[in-house]
């Protein structure tokens, strides 16, 4: 379904549009790798690509410190967190049979539904919406001032919040 | 470029994600599921932002990923405590809660 | 023209504000107290009555400037927060301005709920009155209710009760009226229920709060019909929603008001005032509330709880006043309700034994009185009999506790335990016998002045046939508390007033070890007059004499006073165990009649005096410079509109001449001309039409003007008149007395039995004591006739419908039939419990695998909702 949009898409920008497709491809592919595959260390590398995929989107989207915070944060931390969460949890590393639920056929529907009322939701309200040149891009310096300026609070919040989830996850995880 | 093709995309990932976090039963790949979704929010986001020509967008994006981070190290701190406890972390066996 | 406000009117809103916050710290921190907060209560109200005396005293000052600066028509300060009334620049000449203040509470739909307070004369009288009794009753429950297992709630529910009252009376809307209604109502419950251990008090609470709450829908439903009907009206012209009193009122009088929106709010309304006030036909809970403590009965029955729907109708009196076309017809469905009223329950309480159920007819009597003047046109005489009824009232009740408390063992039966107590207790019979005679309206005390207003007036304005009712109601009244003076204080001692409940006391506590000794003792001690015989059965005329003198200046010798007559010990032995509720306050000294101590003694005096002398605070026998409240608490008709100036003359074209110095207050004019002070045309038989065609009320006022209240006209002072209630009460006072003597003392052959000899006297004496059957009517007929036919109902269907299905099914083979048949009558008979246990098991079952504790269920769910309230989204929308 993607792929009528992109032609169509096509005569905006090509090398644009075109580099979103192949992205695009490749993190559908990913993510769908991601939640079938049946070795959970797969399954995190995969995630590695999608993510990564993300960044690039960003870099498209023209939001390079996005893009650069998404590859240190989540393809640096957060995956070597959950290869070691795996580690931790699980001697075996080769493909186990027992990774989905027994209800998981549930899933395909209820995904399904979802993604039907949401592409019908947004092809109806920006089906021929363009975004004309991806300007020159939001520099640091600009969501600096956004932060620290009218979205203080929610900063100083997730500040705590980081906090409090390293005072947690050290309570949580220490053997005592 | 049309803007559609963002949220579409973001759309798509999100719905892997729900898939993702219904049909797996170990916790640590829901929890990638659950990263999963909050990309596709992320997407979406930088994507309005384009849209309507201002950077909120990437504010709320970064608080995301923050928050995400956040998530990850609690949710496996957690999953940890439950693996040291009951040697398992499928979460079909984690039904206590059950009426 | 505005005279000054000041800080007393300015926040007044404290005075309700203050005895809330001593309720929540009595609750609170009450039972930790030295005095288990009966202080903060105390306290609260005396504090509060401070503040009333203070806003009364400004109130009467701005009356005065107003009256003293009329020309100089100086706009006014209307010290309101959120708005500013239009209505205080269009302020005429001669209508003093409410204080009016008041502040958004919340805000919907266009609507906006507002708090606030409205002070005019009414409300600066209620509050001192409420303020007033209400200390006082506090003063005398310290003492009243002391040792009771529950003394701290005691005092926060009443306390809190007043504070109920005091929000309603400076209501500046409905809401808040309603609010203020609504916490009475609760209180009343807390209250009358108080001694909820007996099932008779707590049966007696609900039904109190259950039937005012059926008048309360009345509340409810007018005040809606009246906001949408006025909202638009008093936003536009006034700028206050339509919940405002003042709105309402000027809305009332516009002349633009719907007819029949006005009728049926009035009505609502009244049908509130109606349960709230006891008057007829839901007037039957009010006797029965008098399973509370006296206390609580007496504030009750005195400024509050029943007071609250006569001031509800005074409050908004131009509606009703509009809605009933009060001054142009001769009956209308106020004056029916409360002439029936004064009459059934005074005839009501002829037949009551109990001290109480006297006072409580006699209050829904006096109601009636209240509600009649209202509902003829004379505002200000009702409202009148509101202020000195409170007083002569709450005296009584104080009385009536004061004599059970002290003389009659916690009884309230009259025929049982009372009788020949004027001599025991002097300042409780005296202060009775005052309060009594300004209940039966005698010439100087205040129940003449009121009480004989409302009837004069009631006659003036066209309502003649009420006026006899009023007046044989006054005869009835005299009769009735004439009988209850002679049953409670002269003839011979009976009961527990006459010591001589011994031996059904000795009976009645046998198994009281402690006690039986004494009892023992009794029978061997002589006694004078034979009191402590065994073998006596009634105790009626011997006792009479007994034990009443050595008892009778014992205050504090008690079980152990070698000074008193040999019978004492025994008698005091047995009246400790008569007197079963003395566990309560438990010490000694409280046995045997005796006059009752300081704190109840101080506050009965106090509203003795009051009784004796409030009349003359609008004394109009006495000429023009004796009418205080006319002066002060009524307000003036008068459009108020910035030709007011020029409205004053108009009215005034029948007398040319000085009719502008009548505006400015002069006296003099006004005793010439009409008792009218809005309307100077004269009152005269001929010159009614005259007087209707001028002023407020009686058409709509001018282009532009508002007008806040109706000019309602008042009658001549005529002794001639006077003279003819005083001749009905005195003959009242004089035959119930000579009866009473013959019945109660002589026991005259021809009278005593007579109830049972003469048919048609037993059958009115059945009628009576049955309390016409209203009881019965609604416990038997009204609810049974509504739940029966349903219960019958659903039986035939059960019967004829299911079983009908059952036989049918069986038609296939008998005894498959006859399994069914019985399968599923099990199930009819066993019914709805069955059914609805099972369905909620079964839900429960149904859905439990909801639960299933499984996380990724869970996401399932809330992801396939999320989406299927989102296609519901997309499809209402698109």
């Amino acid at each position: 379904m993607m792929v009528p949009v992109l032609l169509a898409a096509s005569e905006v920008n090509v090398a644009l549009n075109v580099a979103f497709g192949v992205l695009a491809v490749v993190m559908i592919g990913a993510a769908l790798f991601v939640v079938t595959t049946k070795n959970v260390v797969h399954a995190a590398l995969w995630l590695v690509i999608v993510l990564s995929g993300m960044a690039a989107q960003y870099l498209l989207a023209a939001a390079e410190f996005v893009a650069v915070s998404q590859v240190l944060v989540y393809v640096g931390a957060v995956m070597v967190l959950f290869l070691f969460g795996i580690m931790l949890t699980r001697a075996q590393i080769g493909a186990e049979g027992n990774l989905n639920n027994p209800g998981w056929a549930l899933g395909i529907p209820v995904a399904l539904l979802l993604l039907g009322v949401m592409g019908w939701a947004i092809i109806d309200l920006f089906g021929d919406q363009t975004i004309e040149e991806a300007p020159g891009g939001a520099s640091t310096q600009a969501i600096s001032d956004q932060i620290l300026s009218p979205y203080l609070a929610p900063f100083l919040a997730i500040t705590f919040v980081l906090l409090a989830a390293a005072i947690g996850a050290i309570v949580l995880a220490r053997k005592d | 470029m049309f803007a559609v093709n963002f949220f579409l995309l973001a759309a798509v990932l999100f719905c892997i994600g729900v898939y993702g976090v219904i049909a797996r039963r170990n916790a640590v790949l829901v929890l990638m599921s659950v990263e999963l979704i909050l990309n596709s929010v992320n997407l979406n986001l930088l994507g309005f932002s384009l849209i309507n020509g201002n950077i909120d967008g990437h504010v709320f994006a970064l608080y995301i990923i923050a928050v995400a981070a956040a998530e990850v190290g609690v949710g496996l701190a957690m999953v940890m405590l439950v693996y040291r406890n009951r040697r398992s972390i499928a979460l079909d066996d984690l039904s206590e809660m059950k009426g | 023209m505005l005279g000054a406000t000041g800080w007393f009117l300015d926040n007044a809103w404290l005075i309700p504000i203050i005895p809330g916050v001593a309720f929540a710290l009595i609750i609170l921190i009450g039972k930790r107290l030295p005095m288990q907060g009966s202080e903060l209560g105390v306290a609260s109200m005396a504090a509060s009555l401070v503040l009333s005396v203070g806003a009364a005293y400004q109130w009467i000052q701005r009356v005065d400037d107003a009256g003293g600066h009329s020309e100089a028509g100086t706009l006014g300060l209307i010290a309101g927060f959120g708005r500013s009334l239009t209505a205080a620049q269009e302020e005429g000449a001669a209508y003093v301005q409410p204080v009016i203040r008041s502040w958004t509470w919340w805000e919907s739909g266009g609507a906006s709920f507002g708090y606030g307070q409205h002070i005019d004369g009414l409300a600066v009288m209620m509050l001192f009155l409420v303020a007033f009794i209400s200390l006082l009753v506090q003063i005398y429950s310290l003492e009243y209710v002391r040792g009771d297992r529950r003394y701290t709630h005691f005092f926060a529910a009443i306390t809190l009760f007043s504070a109920g009252m005091l929000v309603m009376v400076l209501g500046e809307n409905m809401i808040q009226v309603i609010l203020g209604w609504e916490i009475m109502g609760l209180c009343s419950f807390l209250l009358i229920g108080h001694w909820w251990e007996d099932e008779a008090n707590s049966t007696a609470a609900l039904k109190a709060f259950l039937t005012v709450r059926v008048g309360d829908i009345g509340l409810l439903v007018g005040t809606s019909v009246l906001f949408f009907g006025a909202n638009d009206w008093t936003q536009e012209n006034l700028g206050t929603s339509g919940f405002s009193i003042q709105g309402l009122s000027a809305w009332a009088l516009s002349g633009e008001a719907s007819e029949t929106v006005l009728l049926w709010g009035a009505v609502a309304l009244f049908i509130a005032c109606i349960g709230k006030s006891g008057q007829f036909p839901l007037h039957t809970w009010l006797p029965d509330a008098m399973a509370g403590p006296t206390p609580v009965s007496s504030l009750l029955h005195s400024s509050t709880m029943v007071v609250a729907g006569v001031f509800l109708v005074a409050r908004l009196y131009p509606v009703f006043w509009e809605a009933f076309s009060i001054p142009d017809v001769s009956v209308n469905f106020i004056v029916v309700i409360a002439g029936i009223t004064i009459v059934i329950s005074a005839l009501l309480a002829f037949v009551q034994d109990d001290i109480k159920k006297v006072l409580a007819y006699s209050t829904v009597s006096q109601l009636g009185y209240m509600m009649l003047g209202l509902g003829a046109g004379a505002w200000l005489p009702a409202v009148f009999h509101i202020f000195t009824h409170a007083f002569f009232k709450c005296c009584l009740f104080l009385c009536a506790g004061s004599v059970s408390h002290s003389g009659s063992h916690h009884s309230f039966d009259m025929k049982r335990d009372m009788g020949g107590l004027a001599k025991k207790m002097p300042i409780t019979a005296g202060a009775w016998i005052v309060a009594t005679l300004a209940l039966a309206g005698v010439f100087p005390l205040s129940g003449f002045f009121s009480k004989d207003e409302i009837i004069d007036n009631v006659g003036h304005n066209g309502y003649e046939v009420f006026m006899y009712i009023a007046l044989f109601g006054a005869f009835l009244t005299a009769g009735y508390m004439t009988r209850a003076t002679y049953l409670t204080f002269f003839g011979e001692p009976r009961g527990a007033a006459a010591h001589a409940s011994a031996l059904e006391a000795a009976g009645a506590a046998s198994g009281r070890a402690g006690a039986s000794p004494q009892n023992d003792a009794s029978g061997h001690v002589p006694s004078p007059g034979g009191a402590a015989d065994p073998a006596l059965e009634e105790g009626r005329a011997s006792a009479g004499q007994v034990g009443v003198s050595p008892l009778e200046d014992r205050g504090v010798g008690g079980l152990s006073s070698e000074e008193d007559d040999p019978a004492d010990p025994a008698l005091h032995g047995e009246l400790a165990t008569a007197g079963l509720a003395h566990a309560d306050h438990g010490d000694a000294e409280h046995h045997g009649p005796h006059e009752s101590p300081k704190l109840i003694l101080i506050p009965v005096c106090i509203l003795a005096f009051f009784a004796l002398t409030a009349g003359f605070t609008n004394a109009v026998a006495f000429g023009e410079d004796w009418e205080q409240f006319k002066e002060y608490v009524e307000p003036i008709a008068e459009a108020s509109d910035l030709e007011a100036a020029g409205a004053a003359p108009r009215a005034s074209d029948l007398e040319a001449a000085g009719a502008a110095s009548v505006r400015s207050g002069s006296s003099i004019l006004n005793d010439a001309s009409s008792h009218s002070v809005s309307s100077p045309a004269p009152v005269q038989e001929e010159g009614g039409e005259e007087e209707h065609a001028s002023g407020c009320g009686y058409t709509a006022p001018e282009e532009g003007g508002i007008c806040f209240f109706p000019a309602v006209s008042h009658a001549e002072f005529e002794w001639s008149k006077a003279a003819l209630s005083l001749i009905v009460v005195g003959i009242g006072l004089v035959g119930s007395w000579f009866v009473c003597v013959a019945l109660y003392s002589k026991r005259s052959r021809s009278l005593v039995g007579l109830t049972q000899r003469l048919a048609p006297a037993r059958w009115g004496y059945n009628f009576l004591w049955n309390k016409y059957y209203l009881d019965h009517l609604y416990e038997q007929r009204i609810i049974r006739s509504i739940a029966h036919p349903i219960a019958r109902g659903a039986n035939w269907v059960n019967q004829n419908v299911i079983d009908g299905v059952v036989n049918g099914l069986g038609i296939g083979g008998r005894k498959t039939g006859g399994w069914v048949y019985r399968n599923i009558d099990q199930r009819v008979v066993d019914g709805a419990v069955n059914a609805s246990g099972a369905a909620a098991g079964g839900t429960g079952h149904a859905l439990q695998p909801v639960q299933s504790g499984k996380v990724n269920q869970y996401g399932a769910l809330l992801f396939g909702a999320a989406a299927v309230f989102a296609i519901v989204l997309v499809i209402v929308n698109v």
